[in-house]
């Protein structure tokens, strides 16, 4: 392997990297939130009985299976091939992290939601017969536990969409991938452009399952409690 | 509806078209789904070897096609290629390489993991009503390991057929290229084309893969025990 | 406590619960005294965890009616929120929160709910696990306690509450035999401290120790009721006499 030639191709892997990473964050980050909005349009609708709620989680449904079942790279061409004709410009970078966003949120709802069905229904009586306010109940006895039976979920849900980033190329944004694929292109160094693009991506992904194996470990006491 | 651009998809030539790109990438994934689910069933197999050299190098195997993305595979595999063997492989074959790979390590995953999770007592007690090791399997083992693994299995091939839309990066023609053909074609007299062109595909994967996973949905809650 | 002793606290009258087309309460009449502690026995099925469910608002029921401390539930201006807090219930099931140690367990409410001062609560809350024998596990996980040790912490995450009336519903019928004993303890203490208390239980030998009163419910309705000691021994309606043969035929 040429050295001196990967030396040389190092900073444009380590900002590749940091665009990866800045965009994986966000996506992350964003989708958590949309996810949980989204299970917690649903968890209240099965309590709660009104019409704005059950038109809300109707289409919260809809979200969650276009989310679920179509490529994230058919959702970026549409954003950012599409959406322009009809006069909704974005950057590359938005287009990346909407994306990942509405790709990650149904993944990322379905994982809350699968962990608020998992907290036992005693716990709601338990709550309740204490004088907690619905609101209470779910900030202190209901939450809580569900997050630490989703946290496995919702982890392997970030390792997914960190991968996922791989594809953000098509919008024209100089990842890891693009980057491999120029060295390659431009120098013929097959090789070691792409030994860097694993270990790029081994760096990225080998600490953050280690951090999530750990944070799983921490919050097993979601399992035994009861 | 002058000038909405929906023409674009009225046109029996670009929808044969696209339809030809879709089959492509369909075929990838279908032939990957089968030699994947099929080495895959014996790779889990192995994954339950009690020998540590078998189980550290298949796990060794998981591992690999976990944690680096699938993209980075292709690009292994295309790139890598003309490195060991000298020669270009075409970016049909080194995506059925891949994603049959890549099934393998997913499926053997689920295997194992419906192996381990049938409890030694449904052995012993079937073995106490005096069946055979062959009839336990035959008639115990395999009809409950069936109805644990069918729904993660067909939910595995919404998935390849999800992701095997990457191809595009390795050279090969399926529907997203010849959409930015078509596209590319209308320019001028079509400038909304691209909306109605990616949007359709959008639809298409959604109707190819919803219905799967609704299917998968149906027989877990079945099926649960 | 004893100035208020003999005010009624809890008036039920013609309690009526369906589930579907399956009538769990049929018109119950029912009062509980301050100071006073009422034994509900009866065939399983007969609605006894209904009704206590029915007294905190768990369960909604459709005819009759229910009087805390002199306020109808349903009427305007009252809140199942306010009544929880006179009103401490304590499950079959020993469940604690689990992501919370003992001590939150017990905080949560006078805290969250009735807004005390988390140092003055805790005080008391010590106090009441020194009670029931607990307070050197005040910092431990649920998990980390037995089932008899759960169900005295619930107790004590009931009475933090201070409340006016307690509901125990078959609290030791899912606890390991060995551990029976240590809950009842906690609960005949309690009685004899003078806690208005309505006790569902199969233990009949604690009923007649513990009771000032034995309801005997069947069919969604009280059959009879009675001095524990009378009830006993001499069961007025043949149901019971029926009930508590087979009983001890078990016993024997």
């Amino acid at each position: 392997m040429n050295l001196e030639f990967m030396q040389g191709a190092l900073p444009l892997y380590a900002s590749a990297l940091l665009l990866t990473l800045r965009i994986s964050l966000l996506g992350i980050v964003l989708s958590l939130v949309l996810g949980l909005l989204c299970s917690l349009v649903l968890y209240q609708r099965e309590r709660e009985r009104s019409r704005a709620l059950w038109g809300l989680g109707k289409l919260v449904c809809v979200y969650i299976e276009f989310s679920r079942n179509t490529p994230l790279l058919i959702q970026l061409f549409f954003l950012y091939y599409a959406l322009p004709k009809l006069g909704l410009m974005l950057s590359n970078e938005e287009c990346a992290v909407i994306g990942l966003t509405f790709l990650g949120g149904g993944y990322m709802a379905e994982s809350f939601r699968s962990g608020l069905e998992g907290v036992s229904r005693v716990q709601f009586e338990l709550g309740l017969s204490i004088g907690l306010k619905p609101l209470q109940l779910v900030r202190f006895v209901i939450f809580p536990q569900a997050l630490a039976l989703a946290v496995p979920a919702l982890g392997a849900n970030c390792i997914f969409l960190i991968k996922e980033t791989s594809v953000v190329s098509i919008v024209a944004l100089p990842d890891l991938m693009s980057v491999a694929k120029e060295l390659i292109g431009m120098y013929y160094n097959t090789l070691e452009a792409l030994f860097l693009l694993v270990l790029c991506y081994l760096l990225l992904l080998v600490p953050v399952s280690f951090l999530l194996t750990l944070l799983e470990r921490k919050l097993r006491y979601a399992e035994f409690g009861i | 509806m002058p000038n909405s651009g929906f023409e674009v998809l009225l046109s029996v030539n670009n929808l044969r078209r696209l339809a030809v790109g879709l089959g492509g990438t369909l075929e990838i994934a279908l032939i990957s789904v089968a030699i994947g689910l099929a080495l895959g069933i014996f790779y889990g197999l192995l994954l339950t070897s009690k020998n540590r050299l078998v189980y550290g190098l298949c796990r060794l195997y998981l591992e690999a096609f976990r944690i680096v993305p699938v993209l980075v595979w292709l690009f292994l595999f295309f790139f890598g290629s003309a490195i060991v063997l000298g020669v270009n492989v075409e970016g049909f074959f080194v995506s059925v390489a891949v994603f049959s790979l890549w099934g393998c390590a997913e499926m053997g995953d689920l295997v194992r993991g419906t192996v381990t999770a049938i409890p030694l007592h449904q052995w012993q007690s079937a073995e106490a009503l005096g069946l055979d090791k062959w009839q336990v399997l035959r008639f115990v083992i395999i009809p409950q390991a069936l109805r644990k693994i069918t729904p993660p299995a067909v939910n595995l091939v919404t998935r390849m057929v999800k992701t095997t839309p990457l191809v595009v990066f390795v050279g090969v023609t399926e529907v997203l290229r010849v959409g930015k053909q078509i596209i590319e074609f209308n320019m001028m007299k079509n400038p909304l084309a691209s909306f109605w062109i990616y949007g359709f595909i959008f639809m298409v994967y959604f109707l190819i893969c919803w219905p799967v996973s609704r299917f998968s949905k149906k027989l877990e809650e079945r099926w649960a025990f | 406590m004893g100035l208020l002793k003999g005010k009624v606290i809890l008036e039920i009258a013609g309690l009526k619960k369906c589930h579907g087309s399956k009538v769990i309460l049929d018109g119950l009449d029912l009062e509980v005294t301050r100071g006073e502690a009422v034994v509900v026995i009866g065939p399983s099925g007969c609605g006894k965890t209904t009704l206590l469910k029915c007294i905190n608002g768990l369960e909604s029921h459709q005819a009759g009616k229910i009087l805390i401390d002199g306020r109808e539930a349903g009427s305007p201006g009252f809140g199942w929120h306010e009544a929880r807090q006179k009103i401490g219930m304590v499950f079959q099931s020993y469940d604690l929160f689990p992501h919370m140690t003992v001590m939150e367990n017990i905080l949560l409410g006078p805290v969250r709910v009735q807004k005390r001062g988390r140092e003055e609560a805790a005080a008391e809350a010590l106090a009441l696990l020194e009670r029931v024998g607990l307070a050197d596990r005040k910092d431990d996980f649920p998990r980390q306690l037995s089932g008899g040790q759960k169900q005295r912490v619930a107790i004590v995450r009931a009475l933090s509450m201070k409340p006016e009336l307690m509901l125990f519903d078959e609290v030791t019928a899912s606890l390991d035999p060995e551990m029976v004993r240590e809950v009842l303890d906690v609960m005949l203490q309690l009685a004899r401290a003078g806690m208005t208390m309505l006790i569902v239980t199969h233990e009949m030998e604690f009923a007649r120790v513990a009771s000032d009163r034995v309801v005997f419910m069947d069919g969604g309705m009280i059959a009879e009721e009675g001095k524990a000691g009378d009830f006993f021994r001499e069961p007025k309606t043949e149901r019971a006499r029926r009930f508590l043969k087979t009983f001890y035929f078990r016993a024997d």
